[in-house]
């Protein structure tokens, strides 16, 4: 037994070495109660369906996800109809035709998200010089992910005393620096929502947040539902293996 | 025992006579007579060869839907992740199975300093186990800068950086190290490449590390040879049992990462897409190499920090000789005991001096912590055999059992 100690000890040391806070200079986020934490966490899917209304109507104006793609939204909810006509809202290059032109037509679920800007440089000159991320992975991209961007998206305040800002940046205490060149995305009432929730900017942002989460981790749900699985069956196969080990050890002495 | 010749079926006996295949197996893993007082420490090298089999299984399926190209491998990676069946489970356990390895055989590394097992008649066996060490590192980082993240970029800088602290001809070799004057597509293509060919290397080095083993057997807790049969039992089914329940409970560490924290291990940066003009805050490599890292940046000049790094493993293929005491197992070393969990604490130490800015106190304690590195290694263990007094050794491996 003292030898499983010992090895529980090497384990928890590793690990600690393996954990120190790599973070920026930004502070730590507070934590927030997600529907998606813990073991056996799943993304809210109204509080889903809200967030993509808000990166639809606000975020989408200058931020790309690029690695979504319309037919995903099924996971969200939505139906084929309702994804068919999510998608045909935009317009979408294509091409050539037969006659080597392109042309524009209705987007179709298996289009990616359309992207706001042709590329990065026209990003960055609509944008004041600043870049737009990609907001595909973007809660895998931070440290602390969704409570980050959730401390970030309600971070805005009016800068403390003595804190210069510079033209056309804002202050914003979640965000490392303090300046953030985004002006404030969300204001109460930002969103109409259909069901009735009250849009005010926590809320706004505890749905957006969520709408990223999942996007930047699709696959969450049946993972961590294939997790307990796996673990129940690691659990017994461990069981079984020390009962045989001991069976089988018993005549050494 | 007798060889399966006897006891097969005429198939089996009509391949065993022209190619003794079959004899191989049952003499090296049924019969194979091993120490009968191998505790769980002497898990890990078996857990180590599985771990690499987990790596090249998965390595390859995801291979076969990656692109390395640097306008389409950080794509290709997502897609494995989203589009690709069951690509999420696959590139999660490959992510993970890198930090498990380098757990596996940095506890496996730690037992050997422990047990002295890389002493005579083991130095080969030692030094295998090194060139496996740092092959493990080669093909881990290549690896890590395959998703093209920007941790991945500007990790290859910097550690491909290193070479041009050579002198006269650091330049040269860095520019043809990337294949271009800067971390671009050829560098990508190339890593590649090495990241699926040198795990067969592995490979090919851990097989000589079995031969290497089998020939004296393994060392055990006490550090004396196995003396009689009384000492030992066959490897089967004791020690494939004992195996297989250490691998269940190991996987249930591994598996916790792969699906309820798999990106905790990592750095977030990588998930933000490589790009050459945006430096990120802080450049780190993943935890494994962090004690290295510490060793090369606590030296002022940049010569001497990759030299510190490098020597920091070379003065390991010493080790057989910078040990002189004649005694294998700390158990017998009342002084050695003590200092091994220094030593031990101290490569945490240097680990978590890694992954901080190298500036003001944590500087310093990475600085102190590498000298004590090597102060271990160069001049303690030479003085403690000289001037330890070790307590007196059992007759047998038996004999110690036989008297509680």
């Amino acid at each position: 037994m003292t030898k499983m100690k010992h090895l529980v000890t090497a384990v928890a040391l590793v690990a600690f070495a393996a954990v120190p806070a790599l973070a920026s200079d930004a502070p730590k986020p507070a934590k927030q109660e997600w529907s998606f934490n813990g073991p056996f966490g799943t993304f809210d899917r109204a509080a889903l369906q809200r967030g993509f209304q808000i990166y639809k109507e606000v975020c989408s104006a200058c931020h790309a996800m690029h690695q979504l793609y319309y037919r995903n939204l099924a996971a969200l909810g939505y139906n084929e109809d309702e994804i068919k006509a999510l998608a045909a809202s935009v317009e979408v290059t294509d091409g050539p035709n037969d006659n080597g032109e392109m042309f524009t037509r209705q987007g179709r679920p298996y289009d990616r998200f359309k992207a706001p800007f042709p590329n990065s440089n026209a990003a960055r000159a609509a944008n004041n010089g600043a870049y737009p991320p990609d907001l595909s992975v973007i809660t895998k991209a931070r440290p602390h992910g969704a409570d980050y961007i959730y401390a970030l998206l309600t971070g805005y305040k009016p800068a403390p005393a003595g804190v210069k800002i510079t033209e056309g940046m804002q202050y914003n205490a979640a965000f490392g620096g303090g300046q953030i060149a985004m002006a404030p995305p969300l204001s109460e009432g930002a969103v109409e929502y259909k069901d009735g929730t009250k849009p005010t900017v926590p809320q706004l942002a505890k749905d957006v947040t969520t709408f990223l989460a999942w996007a930047a981790e699709p696959e969450m749900e049946e993972r961590k539902r294939m997790g307990f699985k796996v673990m129940l069956f690691l659990l017994i196969l461990s069981g079984v293996l020390y009962a045989a080990m001991r069976r089988i050890w018993k005549d050494v002495h | 025992m007798s060889a399966p010749s006897q006891s097969q079926g005429p198939i089996v006996r009509w391949i065993d006579e022209r190619l003794p295949i079959f004899t191989f197996m049952h003499h090296e893993m049924h019969e194979y007579p091993t120490p009968k007082n191998l505790n769980y420490w002497w898990n890990f090298g078996s857990l180590a060869g599985i771990v690499l089999v987990i790596m090249i299984a998965t390595g390859i399926f995801l291979a076969m839907n990656y692109t390395p190209h640097v306008d389409m491998a950080f794509n290709s990676v997502e897609r494995i992740m989203r589009d690709v069946n069951y690509g999420w489970l696959i590139r999660y356990v490959h992510m993970n199975g890198a930090s498990m390895f380098f757990l596996v055989v940095y506890i496996h590394i730690f037992r050997g300093l422990y047990y002295g097992s890389y002493k005579p008649p083991r130095e080969l066996l030692w030094w295998l186990g090194l060139v496996i060490l740092l092959l493990m590192m080669a093909t881990a980082f290549m690896g890590y800068v395959l998703p093209w993240g920007q941790m991945s970029f500007w990790g290859a800088t910097v550690i491909t950086n290193l070479f041009s602290a050579i002198p006269g001809v650091g330049e040269p070799i860095v520019t043809w190290l990337w294949g271009g004057f800067a971390v671009d597509n050829p560098t990508l293509q190339r890593f590649f490449s090495l990241h699926y060919l040198l795990p067969f290397v592995i490979v090919g080095v851990v097989v000589l590390h079995l031969v290497a083993l089998h020939t004296h057997g393994s060392n055990n807790p006490l550090g004396i040879d196995a003396k009689s049969d009384k000492d030992t039992i066959p490897f089967h089914p004791y020690y494939t049992v004992k195996d297989s329940f250490g691998l269940a409970v190991f996987l249930i560490l591994y598996m916790a990462f792969v699906f309820y924290a798999p990106n905790a291990l990592g750095e977030a940066e990588n998930y933000v897409p490589a790009n050459p003009l945006q430096t990120p805050a802080e450049i780190v490599p993943e935890w494994y190499l962090l004690p290295f890292y510490a060793i090369l940046r606590s030296i002022p000049d940049k010569l001497g920090g990759v030299i510190a790094m490098f020597g920091a493993i070379f003065v390991l293929f010493l080790l057989p000789w910078l040990d002189s005491s004649k005694v294998r197992s700390a158990k017998f070393r009342p002084i050695y005991k003590q200092v091994f969990w220094i030593f031990l604490a101290d490569c945490v130490v240097l680990g978590w001096a890694g992954a901080q800015k190298p500036e003001g106190s944590a500087l310093l304690i990475g600085q102190l912590a590498t000298a004590y590195y090597f102060f271990h290694l160069l001049i303690l263990l030479p003085l403690l055999g000289k001037f330890e007094k070790t307590r007196p050794l059992p007759q047998s491996i038996s004999e110690p059992v036989l008297k509680s």
